[in-house]
């Protein structure tokens, strides 16, 4: 009987000690969230109208400009950009984003695929340990960005991954990645980064977005022109999309462990909670063998 | 006419304002009420709004972007600071 009581006091014990990593870890992540969701939050307005503005110029422009990086040619080799973490032990985020990536693949480059045209490009160690332990075509230049996250590292990522498209490496870059909704809430997505996608002006639905039509029609002035301007407003873009997915996949980051933390926790709280009934279960009963021991001892004394 | 400052840290600016002055790539120029559509590169230097005829603020700026449309001016740039003397 005391053995088993030593046993239940152990794993008691080393649960607490579990459950006291996942509080802290889930603190830590709660202050890193609030930092990342920060600066997501204050990024994400500027990045909205950067693409707004870059939209309204491809849509408005006759074409025959330096669109390089919007030009659609048929999808033949793909790059796919992996944002995933470089920690574990934030449930099943790094899972999910792999798993969108490799259903990407099904659904949209099959052929592609079966061809070995398919690159991916990890970002973050998790993401880059699972395609290359499965043999996936890597592209390994920038796993190593959320080190430290800065807008010059992913500037110079970004500026790689444009002169590729240029050069005719990959015809299609997607971003894989999930954006911060709020600390419980990820949205994995696919997100085209080039060619930058043309919008065309589609058939207003009643009245309610009169003014995008307005917008898609107006007849700009560019100052200097055309040409200088997409040149100079298109890495700008790419950059700045480029580094919200990293700002958002950092904020998710940090959400998902800290929703997977605090998980944790209540988990160990009820693990705790049947280990201690079972501990005084076993307290109890060895309490009584010993009284009926010394009670039977005396009888048989009187007896 | 209706301006928006944005930049990629939060310190924006919106607002009703009378008209903005801008340093652009090919040299200073200033948006009023009504401007016709436009997208315009900028190149760091001071940027100056008006709030009415008399009364006006300056910015800091680093490079950056405008778009005039419907008499609403967006500014995209990746730094403003406000400044309270014209260099």
């Amino acid at each position: 009987m005391p053995g088993q009581l030593k046993e239940v006091r152990n794993r008691i014990r080393s649960v607490q000690s579990i459950q006291q990593i996942t509080k802290a870890m889930k603190m830590v992540s709660a202050a890193k969230l609030r930092r990342a969701q920060d600066a997501i939050l204050q990024m994400r307005p500027y990045a909205q109208k950067l693409q707004e503005m870059l939209q309204n110029i491809v849509s408005n422009s006759t074409g025959d400009s330096d669109m390089s990086l919007a030009d659609q040619r048929p999808a033949e080799k793909v790059l796919l950009i992996v944002i995933t973490s470089d920690r574990g032990l934030c449930g099943a985020y790094n899972m999910n984003l792999i798993k969108l990536a490799k259903q990407t693949i099904r659904e949209k480059y099959q052929d592609q695929f079966n061809k070995g045209n398919v690159t991916m490009m990890p970002i973050g160690k998790k993401g880059y340990d699972h395609f290359t332990r499965h043999n996936f075509k890597v592209n390994k230049g920038y796993r190593d960005l959320f080190l430290n996250l800065s807008f010059e590292d992913v500037q110079k990522a970004s500026a790689e991954v444009m002169k590729d498209f240029l050069d005719k490496q990959y015809d299609v870059v997607e971003i894989i990645y999930s954006q911060f909704k709020n600390a419980v809430t990820q949205i994995f997505q696919v997100e085209r980064f080039l060619p930058i996608p043309k919008i065309t002006p589609e058939p207003q639905v009643a009245g309610s977005h009169h003014s995008d039509e307005k917008k898609l029609k107006a007849d700009f002035i560019f100052e200097p022109d055309e040409i200088t301007l997409i040149t100079e407003l298109m890495p700008k873009i790419l950059n700045t999309q480029f580094f919200k997915a990293m700002l958002d996949a950092n904020a998710s980051e940090h959400g998902a462990r800290m929703s997977s933390m605090d998980k944790a926790s209540d988990n160990a709280d009820e693990l705790l909670r049947s280990y201690r009934i079972s501990y005084n279960r076993a307290r109890q009963a060895a309490i009584t063998t010993e009284l009926t021991e010394i009670v039977s001892g005396a009888a048989a004394l009187e007896g | 006419m209706q301006l928006e400052i944005y930049t990629p840290e939060r310190k924006s600016f919106r607002g009703e304002v009378y008209g903005v002055r801008l340093p652009g790539i090919d040299g200073s120029f200033e948006v009023m009420e009504k401007h016709a559509p436009m997208v315009a590169a900028l190149v760091p230097g001071q940027m100056k709004v008006l709030n009415d005829k008399t009364h006006f603020s300056f910015y800091n700026i680093k490079g950056g972007f405008i778009e005039v449309l419907n008499n609403q001016v967006t500014v995209l740039v990746e730094g403003a600071e406000p400044t309270s003397i014209e260099k």
